[in-house]
């Protein structure tokens, strides 16, 4: 059994086991149950996906692609901080089961579409602009 | 013989990349809240790429290869914890709760201390 057929072998069972850990991160993604464990989740399938994509490097001996899994890399950090800020912009609107977003969604599906009033735009009220505010301090 | 010494390190590389990925997959089902599944998604997750691309430098046998590849080793072990403390911080902020045997929050009153 040479090196080569050892190699070739583990590069299989590493296939098999990245298999596997993808199939349970996308469990985790399915049951949540809150928006930052699916975020988490995607982040852990970022770093699987870039292993899966080394894996084909070592097979094809394309190694051009280290470099769109470093720029895979990128992305998924990316993603993650902007999903941090939109987690920390949207408030506490989710109860600690998420039961409070899955009721917000039904009754968001059920509601009708409001029509929009004709010229309805929004006024600042009188007296209370930054000049009005600067006088005032006077 | 170099060549074969390589494919060994290669396998092994390969293995236990494709072994830490397979922790932090079973981690992120098996641990009971956010806080503790980031735990093993950003650090066990992160070497387990980390030395996928190590093994592809390595499997390579050329210098500027294994440079690329241990700047993406690195890029990825620089990132992951920065993304992970922002998005624990942006969870803690927002108030998703700790596991309920916690045993102390040491971010609890952080917003009055500062």
């Amino acid at each position: 059994m040479t090196a080569q057929v050892i190699l070739s072998y583990s590069i299989w069972l590493a296939f098999v086991v990245l298999c596997i850990s993808f199939l349970l991160t996308v469990w985790r993604v399915i049951r949540g149950p809150t928006l930052p464990d699916r975020v988490v989740a995607l982040d852990m399938l970022t770093g699987i996906v870039i292993g899966f994509i080394a894996l084909i490097a070592i097979r094809t001996g394309f190694t051009l692609y280290i470099d769109i899994a470093i720029s895979l890399g990128l992305v998924g950090f990316l993603a993650t901080v902007a999903f941090a800020r939109f987690i920390l912009s949207r408030g506490g609107r989710e109860g600690p089961q998420g039961e409070t977003v899955k009721a917000d969604m039904i009754r968001a599906l059920a509601a009708p579409v409001p029509e929009p009033r004709r010229g309805a735009r929004k006024k600042t009220a009188a007296g209370t602009g930054p000049a009005v505010r600067r006088k005032a301090k006077k | 013989m170099t060549d074969s010494i390589l494919a060994i390190l290669t396998a092994l590389l390969v293995l236990s990349g494709a072994g830490f990925a397979l922790v932090a997959a079973i981690g992120l089902n098996r641990l009971p809240d956010l806080y503790t599944r980031m735990h093993a998604a950003s650090k066990a997750g992160t070497v387990g790429s980390g030395l996928l691309l190590l093994a592809v430098g390595v499997h390579a046998g050329d210098l500027s290869t294994f440079a690329r590849a241990l700047a993406g080793f690195f890029f990825f072990v620089l990132t992951a914890p920065i993304s992970a403390h922002l998005l624990a911080m942006a969870a803690h902020k927002v108030g998703y709760p700790l596991y309920g045997e916690s045993v102390r929050d040491e971010m609890k009153d952080y917003d009055k201390r500062i």
